[in-house]
Parts: C-alpha cells; structure tokens; sequence
C-alpha cells in the first residue's frame, strides 16, 4: 500500500509525448461523438416536442430517446467494441447515441418553452413548416442549445477517458494498461495531464457559454 | 375576372371550452376597404382575425372563409393551398423573432413567394434586400435595418411588422389591435401607416380596435363586436357614445378614450396625402 502511495507520488512525465497523442485522441472522440449528436438532436429534439409534431410522431421519437439514454454509454461502448472492434470508433459510437438521448431531450424541453406568437406571424406570410422552423423556432432556442451542447462536450471528454479503459481507445487505455502492469509514476503523470485537460476543456467551454447567453 | 371580394366570413362559430368566442359570424369586406373591428375585450376580435388569417378553424359543419375567392377554410378543416401567405397580420405584440435582425424579419415576408428552397436557405436576392430596405424606409425607420428587432422601441417595431406585410405583398392587410401596446403618438403612426398603405397600395385592411375614436378617425365603415356576436356593421360616423353606451352598457367606458387623449386624436390633420412620408419618432 505504501509503495502504491509512493509511486503516485513520483510521476513519471518521459514519455509525455505519447501520453499528449493518446490525451488528444480522447478528445477526438468527445467531440465527434458529441458533434454528431448535436446534428442528430436538432432533428429529434423537434420531433420530441408537442409544441411542433402530432402524438404519433411525438410518441414513437421520444420512446427511442428514452433507450437511447436509458443505456449508459459504457455499456453501449462494450457492444460497439464487440460489433467493430477495439479502438476510438466504439467510443464515438457510444458516446453519439447516448448524448443523442440526452439532448433531444434537452433541446425538445427548449423547444417547448418558446413564444410561439413570431412562428404563428412567419406562419401568415405563407412559410413552409421548416421554413418556420429556421425563422420563428431556432433563434429563440439557440443559445440553450449550444448551453447544452457545451455542457455535453465537457463531461463527455471525462467519460471518454472511462471508455478507454474498455477498449475504446485513447487516454484512458493507456492509463489502464499502466496501472494493471503496476507503473504507478507513468499512471500518475497521465492522471495528471488528464486533470489539466478537462479543467482546461470546462474553462474554455464556460467561456463559450457564456459568449452565447 | 376581377374578385370585388376580399373577406367573406360566413357563418362561422368557435367554442372553447363553455366560452363562444364567436357565434354565427357573418361579414364580407370589399376590395380597397378600410375597416375597423371594435369591441369590448373578450367580444371575439382576436378569434375572428386568427380564423380570417388562417391560424385557427371554426366549429361545425356552417362556417366558411373565403379570402379573394379562394376558400381558406370550410367546415371547420384549414384548407392551406392556394389562400397561404394572401393575407399578411400584424399583431398586438408584433410578433417578430426577436434575435433576428429587424433586416431579416422583414425578409421573412418574402418566404410565401420566393422558391421554398431559397428561403429556406435564406438566400434571398439582392433586389429583394432592396425591396425590404425600402419597406423599412416607407414604414420611417430605414436606419435600424441591422439591430435585432428586439433592441427597438414598440412602436418602431409595429412598423417593422408593417413593413414585412408589405414585402410579403399580400392585398389584404388585418391587424390585431395594432396599437393597444403603443403610446398615443405611436399609435397615431401606426395607424397613419396603414392608412397611407391602405390609400397608395389600395391594400384592403380591417383592423381591430379597442378604441373607438381611432375607428371614427381612419375608418369610414365599423364592424362592432359583443359576445362574439356581430352588433353593428355600419358608417363609423353613427357610433356616438350614446349610441355605444345602447351597444355594450357599461363597457362601453372601455372603448372610449379619456377626453384628453381623444382630443388629440381628432385635432390630428384629416389623413396622410399620400406621397408625404412618414416620419419616425424616436
Ligand atoms: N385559445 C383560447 N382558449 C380559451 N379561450 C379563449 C382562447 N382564445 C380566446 N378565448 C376566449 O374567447 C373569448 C374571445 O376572446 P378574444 O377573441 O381574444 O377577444 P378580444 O380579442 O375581443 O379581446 C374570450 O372569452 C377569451 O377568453
Ligand atoms: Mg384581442
């Protein structure tokens, strides 16, 4: 135990390039994942809204949500790296469906908030459905949307680090393999960089947010 | 062959709920028509202009709208086609996408005329940017084309409202109480706008009024309504307030504004000329 305290207590930065790569490919995969999320949430948080679609779409849209994010990404990680493989494409695909669930969720819960008066007065002058959409209903909820979306981003860098620890690529794989072989300084220097990076990441997004609000 | 017709409303009644918002209305407006729609609050103004513009259908198997000849909606089913986009509203809050510049809201009024996947995209062409910079102009507020639409004054951003309905270049015009959110002399702009459009563009426009001195002083004929019902439809010049006292009782306090608003109302000059144009009012 006291050499295990120890060990942390040295880290070991020589191999920091490696790390930085494995550190980015992490990243990677947060954002892919959730930047595919975010273009698939636009078109399902709207069919997940009563204020815009029967109960029929309504119905079905929301109960594929509901799996969606009622399946924890780990989970869904551990299938995709069965289905294609080990490696950061298992990770996206996890991280992808899961947020998919969250921020139609989220995004359909903005929509459903709106002044609907501007869509009615762009309804008069003849606009198609989308077309209201893009005018009346987007503007009003953008700067939620991208509240959310940045939300999203900052906890989905945290948990692609768990991924990796499950095939999935990235910093965490690297972490794990370092622990299970019993390199406790190199486990400690990685835990650090990953520290660093995700303080780094939620800096950078409460700025964003706060730009947009 | 030439429709005289603008609005045919025919028999047409809404429930919600135990309330009749409207019951068995009937009213036909003329081409080139200025007309005023008063009534106490609750007498049913909005609801008849919400089903006249598309956004609401009646009750029962009777009613029927008709907009230039062209049936907009008929035993209580909305019939979108050919009547979208023919009848441009404003409304009592303006009704503009806030966050959007008061540039583009205007443009919003071309999206019923333009290709679908053009405004969509929102490309819209050098010459109807123009045409919506000019609009602006008309309305008196050609400076304010770049801010965000929520930035403006309210009476500023009734005539941003105005100003689309014009790009939009639908014939009829209906405004929903236009200027009950406006101080007197925005008001009287307002109303001075769409009766220069109303004049210069021979657009057909029925506005709803909760006042009726603005009613006596821009309209020549008055559609009053209580209970959803239609009560008078007639020369604006009989509404005397002995006369709406008989029409609404008590409520009739409502519709007529105190002595020294009203004054200022009729000391205004008779109507715009028409090429004059409109200034604005900071
Ligand atoms: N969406 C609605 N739901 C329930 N009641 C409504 C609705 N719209 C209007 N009403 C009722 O219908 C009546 C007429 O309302 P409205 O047309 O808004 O009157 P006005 O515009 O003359 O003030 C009122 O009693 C109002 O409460
Ligand atoms: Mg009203």
């Amino acid at each position: 135990m006291a050499e295990y305290a120890a060990g942390f207590l040295r880290p070991d930065f020589s191999d920091w390039r490696h790390y930085l790569a494995e550190m980015l490919v992490t990243i990677q995969i947060a954002l892919w994942g959730t930047f595919l999320a975010v273009a698939l949430s636009v078109p399902f948080g709207i069919l997940s809204s009563h204020n815009m679609v029967p109960w029929w779409v309504l119905q079905p849209v929301r109960r594929l949500m509901d799996l969606f994010r009622a399946i924890h990404e780990v989970v869904f990680a551990v299938l995709f790296v069965v289905a294609v493989g080990l490696g950061p494409f298992a990770g996206v695909m996890a991280l992808f469906i899961h947020t998919t669930g969250i921020l139609a969720k989220l995004f359909s819960e903005a929509v459903e908030a709106i002044d609907p008066r501007p869509v009615e007065a762009i309804r008069t002058t003849g606009a198609s459905r989308v077309q209201q959409i893009i005018y009346g209903v987007i503007p009003q909820v953008l700067p939620l949307w991208i509240s959310y979306s940045l939300y999203r981003l900052e906890s989905n860098v945290r948990s692609a680090t768990v991924l990796g620890i499950i095939g999935a690529g990235g910093i965490g794989q690297v972490l794990f393999e370092s622990i299970r072989a019993f390199y406790y300084p190199e486990a400690s220097a990685i835990l650090i960089i990953v520290v660093i990076t995700v303080t780094i990441m939620d800096l950078i997004s409460q700025l964003l947010r706060r730009l947009v609000i | 062959m030439m429709q005289m017709i603008a609005i045919s409303v025919s028999n047409l009644s809404k429930r919600y709920g135990q309330t009749r918002a409207l019951e068995n209305v009937s009213i036909d407006v003329r081409r080139g028509e200025m007309v005023a729609l008063i009534g106490a609050s609750g007498s049913g103004k909005s609801t008849l202009i919400r089903h006249i513009a598309g956004l609401e259908a009646g009750d029962g198997e009777t009613g029927k709208v008709v907009v230039l000849g062209e049936v907009s909606q008929t035993a209580g089913r909305l019939l979108r086609g050919r009547a979208a986009g023919r009848v441009a509203v404003i409304f009592q809050q303006f009704n503009l996408v806030g966050r959007l510049s008061v540039l583009t809201n205007v443009l919003i009024g071309n999206l019923g005329r333009v290709p679908r996947w053009r405004g969509t995209l929102g490309l819209f062409s050098r010459s109807e940017k123009e045409r919506a910079e000019s609009a602006l102009a008309r309305v008196g507020i050609p400076h304010v084309a770049t801010q965000r639409s929520s930035t403006l004054s309210g009476g500023q951003q009734q005539r941003a409202a105005i100003a689309r309905t014009l790009v939009q270049e639908a014939e009829i015009l209906i405004a929903d109480e236009p200027i009950s959110a406006l101080d007197p002399s925005s008001a009287r702009r307002v109303m001075d706008v769409l009766a220069t459009i109303n004049t210069q563009d021979n657009i057909t426009v029925l506005v709803s009024l909760h006042q009726v001195e603005y009613a006596r002083r821009y309209c020549k004929r008055t559609i009053a309504m209580r209970d959803g019902r239609i009560v008078y439809d007639g020369p604006s010049t009989a509404l005397s307030n002995g006369f709406l006292a008989e029409l609404y009782g008590d409520a009739s306090e409502e519709l007529v504004l105190p002595e020294s608003t009203a004054e200022l109302v009729r000391a205004l000059p008779v109507r715009p000329s028409g090429n004059e144009p409109v200034h604005m009012l900071a």
